[in-house]
């Protein structure tokens, strides 16, 4: 198995609080990944490390077997037009309709002709299910609608690597299903896209996720296949995916 | 000994040098980093990508928005200006020379001033709000993993727009305090036109004129810096975004006050 993500003791602190303490993971190019683990574990932590917005206080880390670690502000910028992000709340912009808010990083960094960057626009819109709504603006649309069109302004550079940040908390039951199934389709529709979704949601990371990574203390405390986790004796492991308060899981 | 070393009152000096100590250390801090910021700024200024729909509608909205403010202000405070100076001049029946010394104080002092306080107030409350709204919102976050910089895209558009406008908009304010000071001038005290308008070009001059635009071009730069930079440290949601907006506006007119000065004393001297 290929790797597209590599941490190598990766330690993050923000004062006296150590976020990631040696942290060695590595997420699978072409699969579906959760991040998994309980508040304030360092699950964006670690997703900002890997869109380079923090930079680690010791270790490396390697993408496309390229190492990130020291990259300049230059060479970041560059390196993120690799990325598609989708934001716990959609980040919309608000001033700006559908269509302008998924056109953006087209008009940013592609600046093809107009009529073929529109067409674009118009082909992820469809695919997460909403054409016809660039005249759209973001506070017309329901929660579940901007989070689509933060996926489709995610999608449309076509990343090989989208990131979404809870992707279904504060959502209710049906939008949720529709945006797991989202990332599933997604991930069968583009070749080689890696998907990393940092969730508290189990039962969706057992459901959809092909590889699922249990941050605990800083550390990885379990990582590999849904099954792994299903047959896991491990007593943090099994305490939080049976979502139990009693059990050696510390809370702060 | 142990406790007598640590008594309160013998610890007082000790406290009082590592509080100011501390605090001259913050404020030096935040100089570096604000003059960094302005640095970032200007790079962002020259380099490409140069987006001019951005800028024009930076233009419009700083400028064309804040006309009927700025023309109302700047009547008022010129017929004030000028009651004020008429009636101290009446008494040494001098009422004439009313039009030229409001002009001259119009040009090198109150226009640019009074200009940036109310494009503070206006513009410069807003530029902060919006950008902490968009920071508290994730918004300016959803740019940078866009690998757009938000100050190439939020701060410039605004920091350019703020230095070509407020110097013309200063410029107007100058006409139309001038208007304003010969309608008080000519109702109150019963001025002639070719007299009131004779002792202008008499007394004031095209330094003067430049000096304030000088200034308000300065002013501007700073006003638009301190507020979108206020902006982008925004934190904590709606209160977040509140006092963010607060220390903008607070902060500017202080830095402009404190700037006048320095830029007055060098005028003056040279």
């Amino acid at each position: 198995m290929s790797y597209i993500i590599e941490f190598k003791h990766v330690s993050k602190s923000f004062g006296r609080h150590k976020v990631l303490d040696e942290l060695d993971l590595q997420i699978p190019k072409g699969r579906i990944t959760f991040i998994l683990g309980k508040s304030g574990e360092g699950k964006s932590v670690t997703i900002k490390h890997i869109m380079g917005l923090l930079k680690p206080d010791e270790g490396r880390i390697i993408v496309n077997g390229v190492d990130i670690t020291d990259y300049t502000i230059e060479q970041l910028r560059d390196y993120r037009k690799g990325f598609g992000m989708l934001f716990q709340n959609a980040a919309l912009f608000d001033s700006m309709s559908v269509g302008e808010n998924v056109l953006f990083p087209l008009i940013e960094h592609q600046r093809d002709k107009m009529s073929i960057m529109l067409e674009r626009v118009e082909e992820v819109l469809t695919q997460v299910g909403l054409p016809n709504t660039q005249h759209k603006y973001p506070p017309e649309l329901s929660t579940g609608q901007r989070k689509r069109v933060g996926l489709a302004r995610a999608l449309v550079t076509r990343p090989k690597i989208i990131l979404y940040d809870e992707p279904t908390t504060g959502m209710d039951p049906l939008v949720s299903e529709m945006i797991d199934s989202l990332i599933v389709q997604l991930s069968r529709e583009e070749q080689d896209l890696t998907s990393i979704v940092i969730s508290h949601d189990i039962k969706a990371a057992l459901a959809t996720g092909e590889n699922l990574l249990f941050l605990y203390k800083g550390k990885l405390a379990l990582g590999g296949p849904p099954k792994a986790f299903k047959e896991s004796t491990d007593p943090v492991v099994r305490q939080f995916f049976a979502g139990r308060v009693e059990g050696p899981m510390e809370f702060f | 000994m142990n406790e007598v070393a640590h008594h309160p009152l013998l610890n007082l000096p000790y406290r009082l040098i590592t509080a100011v100590g501390s605090l001259i250390l913050r404020y030096l801090r935040e100089w570096i980093q604000f003059i960094e910021f302005l640095k970032e700024i200007l790079v962002w200024s020259i380099k490409p990508p140069y987006r001019w729909s951005l800028l024009l509608s930076q233009m419009e909205y700083i400028g064309n928005q804040s006309m009927i403010i700025l023309i109302g202000g700047g009547i008022a405070v010129g017929a004030v200006f000028g009651l004020q100076i008429g009636s101290i001049f009446r008494v040494f029946s001098a009422e004439s020379m009313m039009g030229a010394v409001t002009g001259k104080a119009l040009c090198q002092e109150i226009a640019p001033l009074v200009t940036t306080i109310l494009i503070t107030g206006r513009a410069g409350a807003a530029m902060a709000a919006e950008i902490a709204t968009m920071r508290v919102n994730e918004q300016v976050d959803a740019m940078e993993a866009m690998a757009v910089d938000p100050i190439s895209y939020l701060v410039v558009p605004r920091f350019l727009a703020s230095l070509v406008i407020l110097p013309l908009l200063c410029a107007v304010f100058i006409f139309v305090g001038v208007i304003g000071s010969y309608i008080a001038g000519h109702f109150l005290f019963n001025i002639d036109e070719g007299m009131f308008m004779q002792k202008i070009t008499t007394l004031v001059e095209t330094k003067d004129i430049w000096r304030g635009i000088s200034k308000a071009f300065a002013f501007s730069g700073l006003m638009t810096a301190i507020c979108c930079r206020a902006g982008l440290r925004a934190s904590g949601g709606a209160k977040g975004v509140g006092i963010a907006t607060t220390n903008a506006v607070v902060s500017t007119l202080l830095a402009v006050l404190a700037v006048d000065v320095v830029m007055t004393y060098f005028q003056v001297i040279w």
